[in-house]
Parts: structure tokens; C-alpha cells; sequence
């Protein structure tokens, strides 16, 4: 319990300095830092599935390039579009996309699962890869971002560098909080249920699948969330934001972070897209730059062989001294 | 046997089930009735614990049908069967290990209230679920542990932790796979006593090693042996059939403990 509300104070104080953080008045690390919220929004989203329901996912990238695409394609060419509309439509092709395919690839467990989401990911790729539609391998560019205009009044400029930033962490907030309210309620305990032991959860008379299924299509839901604003801060989507290398890393970000905790994910996101910054960084590290792959694999190796519970497990250490192991479901 | 009898709740016809060449349950045909404990026994690998599991859904008959309240449910997925009200206690602990005693039964309860979409709410919040689970932790003599994580439960307590799940569910017929293996004299005497006062209002089907507990509660007996029915009937009857005595000849010491 103690070390519960050290987290929540914790993020709190991440949460005034993000706030803050635009003051510093500096292009590259507004944006730097909007893109790590967007990417902690997705890993939140996936974690609902890894972490919350034991669905490991190894196609997340299908929604965040999907809803991306969406966007591209609804916009006009020079004019922006409303957010409110599009943003909802993205989220909406999302879900469908995530309930048509949750029915297939719900009926498979453990390492089919995994194989199953990459291969309709890996279809939603091509897709976008081989066909004119969405502009082949060159993608779209967006040259307008979306606006929000409320009676005429333009409420939100997100070419502001700024105004982008504080929508993405008021919607990164605004996630937390969401997915929060929804596993304490009896539906997130009961994802708990199905991820420690489905086969005693259906005994006691839960229909699993649907549980399951409403856990898979809100995850794909909120991944879009992330793609959309992905795609609104790039001003352009290809289909490099369909490939498994993303949906790998986001998978990393939600491991190394801490699977199940929610914070973890976040931490996990600032972690892999700093560091990756950090790593690549060649007028920092000169020409070793080049291999920061190699650098982050170690990084990677060195979390798991150290932190099995991932970096938020270095509170949860501390709540065990703290507490003596009394813990809550 | 003629006796006009109550419609059963709970009635298997020819109930058959293979796995490949192996037949662990061969044309079974039994009854559950409400107020009445139906102890099954036989020795290990009877087939007992797959005849519970194709009562309750875990697995489907190969043949043959299971009538509950008249209507055949053969083949339903286990937690239809569930809501219908048929719950189960495994023989191996099946419990969920990293939540607390209360958060497992509190889990199993919530499972028969209507508000599991409320998503806003706090799965603490509702006084009905809450209840329901406080009465079944209660009931199996679990209140001292209610905050303590399954996990840490002694081997006993783990398996009243199991009866506890099931009843939280509120069931009409139970179903308990050797509720009393691996507890202690007095844990074993508590159970015994407890599942003597559900008989009262439910109809259950006992699986059991320990004679004692079994001529104590049982009100009908049923011997399985290699899959198939040996015997059924009145628990004295039974015991003194000549088949039975030949099945246990030297096994004496099973069947009077
Ligand atoms: N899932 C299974 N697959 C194959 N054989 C099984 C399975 N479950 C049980 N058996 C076999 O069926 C027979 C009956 O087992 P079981 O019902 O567990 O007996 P009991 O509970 O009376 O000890 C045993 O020979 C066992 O090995
Ligand atoms: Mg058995």
C-alpha cells in the first residue's frame, strides 16, 4: 500500500515536471519528449493485454499504423482536419479491426498467440507496402494537422510545438487514469483472474472470451489513440510504422518497464526512447553511435538478468522491505 | 431402489469417456439428489476425477448424457455450467495463488452478479459480492485468514480456500473432488462437519479416500472401479456386497479404514 502511493507520488512529480518542461524552450527536446509520451500511451495500451490479461502481443504496431493511416487518408490534402471527428474514426477502425481479429486469434494461447498477432500486423503491412492506396512504400504526407475548433473558435493549434505537447500529456494522463479506474473495477479483476488461471476462471463460470475479447479490442483502441497523434507530430505515415520492429519495441518498452503495473510501461517508454537517442547520439558517442542496437540489446539483457520485474520492480523491491510482503490482488 | 424418489437434479445416463484406447469412465449412470451426499469412491485411477470432470464441463463425454434439472447439458462449456449451478472443488489446489483469501472468494462470487461490466466502479464496491464472498469464507472456517495471500496459506487452509471459491458461487449441486486430502484431523473434522450442514440444501457429490468421513455423511455410495459402476446404493448395502468384498479382497483395511 506504502509503496503504491510512492508510485502515485512519483508519477505525480513526473507528471509537474512534464508540465514544466516546455519552459526549457528548446524544438528538439519538446518534441523529443512529446514522441516518449505518445510511445508511454502505447505501451500503456499494450500492457492492458501483456501484463493485465497474459496476452502477448507481438502485432501492437497494426493499430498505431493503422489509426496513423486513417487520419492520412481522411484528411484533405491541404486543409486540416477536425479532431473531432477523426480522431474518433481512427480509434473506431481500430476497435473493429482489433474485434474482427481478437474472434480468430483469441481461440489460440502462448506462443500461436504471439505468432497469430504478428502475422495479421504483418498483413496490415503489406497491405499498406504493396498497394497504391495508401501510397505504397513512400506513405502519405499530412500536411495539415487536425484542429479543433469549438464555435468557431480555434481551441487547439497543434502545429504549436507546445500546444501538441500538452495535449499528448494530458491524454497520456488522462490513459493512466482510464485504464486505472477500469482494473479496479470487478471487470479488471477478473482480466486478473483469466491472466493468473483462465481454465479456474471459466470453472467458477466466467465466460473468459468476452472478457478477453473487450480487453483486446480497448487495447487496439487506445494503440490507435497513440498512432493517431504518432502521425499528427510526423506530419507523415509509411509503412514503417506497421513493421514488427515497432510492435517489437513497444514489447520491450512494456517488459523492461514492468509488466502489469502500468507506471512500468511509461518508465519503460522514457527509458528505450532516451536511451535510444542517447546511444545513436554520434556527436556524443562518436562513430560507436552507429551500433547503438547493439548497445540497447545489452541494456535489454541486463534489465532482464537484473530487474524481472522490470525497472518499476525497483519500487516494488522497496515495497517488500517496506511492507513484508503483505500484498494486494 | 423401486422407491418413488424425487426427480434427481443432477442424473448421468451411459456416461462414457475415452481417452484414445483408455475408457476412465464406461457407461456410468448415476444420481444427485438435493439433501442427499452421494459419496463416490475407488481406488486411484477409477476414473472418479474425470467423471467429476465431465459433470462440470472440464471435459466432454465421448457418450452418453448428463441431465441437470431434466435438461441434457452434456457438452456445455464449463462456466455455462458453472452459472447454471454446478460448482467444483479440484483435487489439486486450483486456486488463485498471488491474491488474498478474501480477493479469491470475493473473484468467485462475483462471477453470479449481474454487475461485472461496471467498469468505473471498484470491484470492492458492491455490498451483494462482498457478502456473498464473506459468507463462503465464513462457512469454510477461513475468516482468521482473510487478508493473508493465498500463496501463504498452509496446505489445509489452501484446500478450505478451495471448497470456500465453490460455495461462494452459491451452487445447488457440489461437486468435490477429495475435499479432505492432505488436511489435518481437526481441519478434517471441521470439513466433515461442514459438508454435512450443506447437505441440508444442496445435493453433492463426495469424492473421498477416507472411510470414516465417508460412512459419516454419505446417505448413498457408489463404487468405481477401472471406469465402470462395481456397486451403488445405501452406504451398509454396498459395503457388504459380495462384488465389492471380492473387488477389495485384501483391500479390507479400504474399505473399513
Ligand atoms: N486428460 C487425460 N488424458 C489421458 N488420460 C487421462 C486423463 N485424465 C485421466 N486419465 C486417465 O484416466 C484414468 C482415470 O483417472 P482419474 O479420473 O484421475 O482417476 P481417479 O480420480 O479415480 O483417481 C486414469 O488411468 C488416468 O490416467
Ligand atoms: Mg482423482
Amino acid at each position: 500500500m506504502r509503496a503504491l502511493r510512492l508510485a502515485e507520488l512519483l508519477l505525480l512529480l513526473l507528471f509537474a515536471l512534464l508540465a514544466l518542461f516546455p519552459l526549457i524552450d528548446s524544438t528538439f527536446y519538446t518534441q523529443l519528449i512529446t514522441k516518449v509520451m505518445i510511445m508511454a500511451i502505447f505501451a500503456m495500451s499494450l500492457d492492458l493485454l501483456v501484463g493485465y490479461t497474459g496476452l502477448v502481443s507481438f502485432g501492437h504496431a497494426a493499430y498505431f499504423g493503422l489509426s496513423g493511416y486513417v487520419l492520412a487518408l481522411v484528411a484533405p490534402q491541404y486543409e486540416a482536419v477536425s479532431l473531432w471527428w477523426s480522431l474518433p474514426a481512427a480509434m473506431l477502425v481500430c476497435a473493429l479491426f482489433a474485434l474482427i481479429t481478437g474472434i480468430l486469434v483469441l481461440r489460440t494461447k502462448g506462443i500461436y498467440f504471439i505468432m497469430v498477432t504478428l502475422a495479421f500486423a504483418q498483413m496490415v503491412f503489406f497491405v499498406f507496402h504493396d498497394t497504391k492506396f495508401g501510397g505504397g512504400s513512400d506513405g502519405i504526407y499530412i500536411y495539415a494537422k487536425p484542429t479543433l475548433v469549438i464555435a468557431g473558435f480555434q481551441v487547439l493549434n497543434l502545429e504549436k510545438l507546445n500546444q501538441l505537447f500538452y495535449l499528448v500529456l494530458i491524454i497520456m494522463a488522462a490513459v493512466y487514469l482510464l485504464l486505472r479506474r477500469i482494473l479496479g473495477s470487478t471487470f479488471g479483476r477478473a482480466l486478473l483472474g483469466i491472466k493468473e488461471n483462465e481454465h479456474r476462471m471459466r470453472a467458477l463460470g466466467f465466460p473468459t472470451f468476452g472478457y478477453k475479447l473487450s480487453s483486446y479490442v480497448l487495447s487496439g483502441a487506445l494503440g490507435g489513440l497513440a498512432g493517431y497523434l504518432a502521425a499528427v507530430q510526423y506530419g507523415f505515415v509509411n509503412p514503417e510504422i506497421l513493421s514488427w520492429h515497432q510492435s517489437g519495441a513497444v514489447l520491450m518498452m512494456v517488459i523492461m518497464g514492468g509488466m502489469g503495473t502500468l507506471y512500468g510501461p511509461v518508465v519503460g517508454a522514457f527509458a528505450f526512447v532516451l536511451l535510444q537517442e542517447v546511444l545513436s547520439d554520434q556527436g556524443f558517442l562518436g562513430p560507436v553511435a552507429k551500433h547503438w542496437q547493439l548497445a540497447m540489446g545489452i541494456f535489454v539483457i541486463l534489465v532482464a538478468l537484473y530487474l524481472p520485474q522490470g525497472l518499476a520492480g525497483l519500487l516494488r523491491r522497496r515495497k517488500a522491505e517496506a511492507s513484508d510482503g503483505s500484498s494486494d490482488a | 431402489m423401486a422407491q418413488a424418489m424425487p426427480e434427481a437434479i443432477l442424473r448421468t445416463e451411459s456416461l462414457t469417456k475415452r481417452f484414445g484406447g483408455l475408457t476412465a469412465v464406461d457407461t456410468v449412470s448415476i444420481e444427485l439428489h438435493v439433501g442427499e451426499v452421494h459419496a463416490v469412491i475407488g481406488p486411484n485411477g477409477a476414473g472418479k476425477s474425470t467423471l467429476t470432470n465431465l459433470l462440470s464441463g472440464d471435459l466432454r463425454p465421448t457418450s452418453g448424457s448428463v441431465f441437470f434439472a431434466g435438461k441434457d447439458i452434456a457438452g456445455l462449456s464449463s462456466d455455462r455450467i458453472s452459472r447454471l449451478g454446478i460448482g467444483r472443488s479440484y483435487q489439486k489446489t486450483n486456486i488463485f495463488l498471488p491474491f488474498s483469501v478474501f480477493e479469491n472468494c470475493r473473484l468467485a462470487a462475483q462471477s453470479r452478479t449481474p454487475h461485472a461490466w461496471r467498469v468505473f466502479h471498484g470491484a470492492a464496491e458492491f455490498p451483494d459480492i462482498n457478502l456473498m464472498a464473506e459468507e463462503a469464507m465464513v462457512a469454510a472456517g477461513l475468516s482468521q485468514r482473510r487478508d493473508m495471500v493465498a500463496a501463504a496459506l498452509s496446505h489445509g487452509e489452501q484446500r478450505q480456500l478451495e471448497i470456500a471459491m465453490c460455495l461462494a458461487t452459491r451452487p445447488r449441486v457440489l461437486l468435490l473432488d477429495e475435499p479432505l486430502a492432505g488436511m489435518g484431523p481437526q481441519e478434517s473434522q471441521d470439513m466433515v462437519e461442514l459438508i454435512q450442514k450443506l447437505a441440508g440444501r444442496h445435493a453433492i457429490m463426495l469424492i473421498e479416500h477416507d472411510m470414516d468421513a465417508v460412512f459419516a455423511v454419505a446417505h448413498k455410495l457408489t463404487v468405481m472401479v477401472n471406469g465402470e459402476v462395481l456397486e451403488s446404493g445405501v452406504p451398509e448395502a454396498v459395503r457388504g456386497s459380495p462384488a465389492v468384498q471380492t473387488a477389495y479382497l485384501g483391500g479390507e483395511d479400504f474399505l473399513n479404514g
